[in-house]
């Protein structure tokens, strides 16, 4: 533990630490543009310099090891004066145009200009100015503004794990570009707005939308994925203006996906912002009155049997509760929240949670991954494999479709019967497996949405079970479910699945082909195939015009998850409230409110008049929803069915990340991401900037 | 001065190793430990050059990255880096006068002229028969000798206007005019030391130069 001096005040550290670091823990602020806690160090700004005693020269801090017997000054005139040079060479370059910059108000240059800059410069001779670079539909660049940090070229080689971004030429006409000025390939890549510390790299669709301090700032969830990213929505008016990622350590540290960024505008399109009821076969205009009459004459006198309830992928655990209540009051066993066909079971809880927690990757020391492709499904926890990875030390198998995942890994092979290959220890990695201390697996919902869903599910047990990877004594439980529907893990929990003799979506779907079913409540659930709805009356809760708004006979106008209190439980079991940060637009109403005014036009009403009246009626059914921000450990048990493992492939279950949901379906700049990707030229017209 | 270009807008064939040069390449990755083949990406772009008549493609560079396994912008970043490299085609001969300081002072201003004036080209440019690219470079290290360039893989030095046009007349000519000193020194002797062997050979009063 090196004994270091720091501004007269002798402090012990961590050894491996900076002095940087040493003098953060001490809560002296050191200001800096190119170190960042999460990537390496590159030491080339130099606005990090502090005295040290015994060195001519003044160090870098952010690079030098904090050593024994060191004294280190970070406050004295000539510290300041070390500070206040380098941010003049900054500035020689920089064009100073925050008037008209996006990162204006909350730039660290503009920021640490405040405390080291020069109120007039010395240097008359004409700043260099820098081409701008194409780096795909996501990110604006105004490369005149770089200072040549190079956070995006870590972010991009480290953390993303496409290193695409690179610094050409040198010194004064060192550029930062992508080669050949490709998009970033990267499903992370929007992070490096936030990175860059001055306004090179900014949003390209939020440009020119709003200044930081006009907006209003919400804390909040986010639902593009099951990860459950920590978000900050900011909006001004009734608009959402962006998204920005929370610092959580234990679920997406400081990176969101692309999704989670840029989908906000998928929230001003195609909303449903008033009730629909269909008459002589066209979608019209209702009151909520009407709407509901609808829905009651419909379902009055129709037998509990025949009435049935999908949640989507976006639901909220309030709304989902309430359909659940008001679905067995209805006298309906017959709802599922397993939009795509999962093969999962409500009991017991280890059998459909991410176990080993997000966090808990970084303990892992191998993994196995079945029918899933953690890079589109679900990047943030992506980007924590590849970090574990980078670590070393760590075997990835992979049982499924290979695909570029950003590390390396073996593929094990791709159909069900190589699981069952695996299990048996025929395949040389059930060795590595074995031999790990602490070994994982990740089973995908391409795994378990399969016709073997089942009995995948239940040799991913078994190897669990049988390579160590279930060990209380630790503690450390290596199964894992990566869902991709934010709403999953709380639908399970809620015990949105069918009841005695009740059907799942298949039979729900076979039922209305056939029928047997008359009324389908959908709940925000786009993602069936609705063909196969066939001649039943359709009740559609959501909040974007989609493939269920199209197909329904009534539309109930809900709240997107930028407009309600609401709680959702991540892949982990993490339960985490979402806060409102606008209204609904027109008549919409929050989803559990929309049930519960329903119930009583039924005749029904469920027993809750306000949130927190429905919040411990959930809390009652599911003590652990209490424990908000927190995974509790589940219980292992039996799940799975075993049975015969075929040669059918597992595929992932996302096709296209950028459409996943109704959200991100409605979302312009998705479109573009899905053609910039896509291979076609991207459109670069004179106003992009 | 390596400006960076626009390397989107150059069209190339394709680039491959020649059978000669994979041999070459693989000699000079073996010098490296196993899976650290990317510490061969400067030799390798070299040959790549030089097979490629002096410059590198887009496709060259493409070459190279997927031959040691790198991501592309990192080899970029390399050839943009060292001025060496070319990244826009380049004459047969291309001829780099060193306009630094010591040679500035010995006449290098004369020397440039002289190549631009004989050939009719600019600095940067190629001259119409494709035959000689000038360019003005920084020190190559033969202060000594100066004012000197460099053509290819030889330094010409001691330059004097009319050594250049022979130099020059010479290669247009097809002929490969002696690399080296102009004014006959073999070395870096003072120059009107009249007999180098007094110097080099027998040596001086007290045993040295």
């Amino acid at each position: 533990m090196p004994k270091l001096t720091i501004n007269g005040q002798e402090v012990e550290v961590d050894p491996g630490l900076t002095v940087l670091q040493a003098c953060e823990l001490q809560g002296i602020e050191i200001p800096r543009f190119c170190y960042h806690e999460r990537l390496s160090i590159a030491g080339n700004c130099r606005m990090c310099l502090v005295a040290m005693k015994g060195s001519p020269k003044p160090i870098a801090s952010c690079a030098m090891p904090a050593a024994e017997g060191m004294v280190i000054e970070t406050d004295n005139p000539e510290v300041h004066k070390m500070r206040k040079g380098v941010m003049e060479f900054l500035l020689i370059n920089h064009p100073l145009d925050c008037p008209i910059c996006d990162q204006g108000g909350e730039c660290d240059l503009q920021d640490q200009a405040m405390a080291y800059g020069f109120d007039r410069g010395r240097y008359h001779e004409n700043k260099r100015a820098v081409e701008d670079k194409y780096m795909g539909p996501l990110i604006k660049t105004i490369m005149t503004r770089c200072i040549h940090c190079t956070r995006c070229i870590r972010f991009a080689s480290e953390v993303a794990g496409v290193p695409e971004i690179g610094a050409i030429g040198r010194g004064e006409h060192m550029e930062i570009t992508t080669y050949l000025e490709h998009a970033m390939t990267s499903e992370l890549s929007g992070n490096v707005i936030d990175l860059c510390p001055v306004g090179a790299l900014t949003s390209r669709p939020y440009a020119f939308a709003a200044r930081p301090w006009e907006l209003r700032k919400t804390e909040t969830i986010d639902v593009m994925d099951a990860v459950g990213s920590n978000i900050r929505v900011d909006s001004r008016g009734s608009e959402v203006l962006r998204v920005l990622p929370r610092i959580n350590d234990d679920v997406n540290e400081e990176w969101i996906s692309d999704k989670t960024r840029f989908a906000c505008d998928g929230l001003r399109r195609q909303r449903l912002d008033r009730p629909y009821v269909r008459r002589q076969g066209r979608l019209q205009p209702a009151s909520w009155d009407d709407a509901f009459a609808a829905v009651a004459e419909r379902i009055k006198g129709t037998d509990g049997g025949r009435i049935a309830a999908i949640a989507g992928d976006l639901a909220c655990a309030e709304s989902m509760a309430a359909l659940k209540d008001l679905m067995d009051a209805l006298g309906s066993p017959n709802i599922d929240c397993r939009q795509d066909g999962a093969y999962l079971e409500g009991q017991p809880r280890a059998g459909y949670l991410f176990n080993s927690t997000l966090a808990g990757i970084e303990a892992a020391d191998a993994c196995l991954l079945i029918g899933t492709n953690p890079r589109i499904e679900a990047p943030v926890l992506n980007a924590r494999i590849r970090k574990r990875y980078l670590a070393g030390g760590f075997a990835i198998g992979l049982i499924g479709e290979p695909a570029d995942l950003t590390y390396g890994y073996e593929h094990v092979g791709t159909t069900a019967a190589d699981v069952g290959r695996l299990m048996t220890g025929e395949h040389p990695f059930s060795e590595r497996l074995r031999t790990a201390d602490r070994p994982m697996l990740i089973v995908g919902m391409g795994a378990l949405a399969g016709r073997d869903g089942a009995a995948v599910l239940a040799a991913a047990r078994r190897i669990a079970e049988d390579f160590g990877m279930i060990d209380p004594a630790k503690p450390w439980n290596g199964f894992n479910v990566l869902h991709t529907a934010a709403a999953r893990v709380g639908g399970l929990d809620l015990g949105l699945l069918p009841g005695a003799h009740g059907r799942d979506v298949r039979g729900i779907l076979d039922g209305t082909m056939s029928g047997a079913i008359d009324v389908v409540y959908l709940l925000g659930a786009d993602e069936i195939d609705m063909a196969r709805l066939g001649k039943a009356f359709v009740i559609y809760q959501g909040h974007t015009g989609d493939a269920g708004a199209a197909r329904a006979d009534v539309i109930l106008p809900g709240a997107a998850y930028t407009e309600k209190n609401a709680l959702y439980v991540n892949t982990e079991g993490r339960v985490q409230a979402a806060l409102r940060a606008v209204h609904p637009p027109g008549e919409a109403r929050e989803d559990w409110a929309i049930i519960r005014a329903l119930s009583s036009v039924l005749g029904k009403t469920l027993p809750y008049d306000n949130l927190d009246q429905l919040r411990a009626r959930i809390t009652d059914a599911c003590p652990w929803m209490a424990a908000v921000d927190t995974v509790v450990a589940a219980r292992w048990g039996r799940f799975g069915r075993e049975g015969t493992l075929s040669d059918e492939a597992l595929a992932s279950t996302v096709g296209n990340f950028y459409l996943t949901n109704p959200v991100c379906r409605a979302s312009v700049t998705m479109a573009e991401c899905v053609a910039a990707l896509s291979g076609r030229p991207s459109a670069r017209t004179g106003t992009d900037g | 001065m390596n400006d960076v270009i626009e390397a989107g807008d150059r069209a190339t064939p394709p680039f491959f190793f020649t059978e000669a040069n994979l041999e070459a390449a693989r000699v000079i990755i073996a010098k490296y430990p196993e899976g650290r083949q990317a510490s061969a990406v400067m030799p390798l772009l070299d040959l790549a050059q030089r097979q490629n008549g002096g410059w590198l493609s887009q496709a060259a560079i493409q070459y190279v990255a997927d031959f040691l396994e790198m991501p592309t912008i990192r080899v970029y970043e390399v050839a943009t880096f060292y001025t060496m490299y070319n990244l826009e085609p380049v004459g047969r001969h291309h001829v780099q006068v060193c306009t630094n300081l010591s040679c500035w002072l010995r006449g290098s201003d004369a020397i440039l002229r002289t190549c631009r004036e004989h050939l009719g080209v600019h600095p940067g440019e190629t001259s119409e028969d494709g035959l000689f690219t000038v360019s003005e470079v920084e020190c190559l290290g033969a202060c000594v000798n100066a004012p000197m360039m460099q053509i290819g893989d030889d330094y010409y030095e001691d330059l004097s206007p009319d050594a250049v046009r022979s130099i020059l007349d010479d290669l247009k000519a097809g002929r490969t005019p002696t690399p080296g000193s102009r004014i006959g020194r073999r070395s870096s002797e003072p120059a009107d030391m009249p007999d180098t062997d007094a110097v080099t050979g027998s040596g001086g009063p007290d045993g040295g130069p």
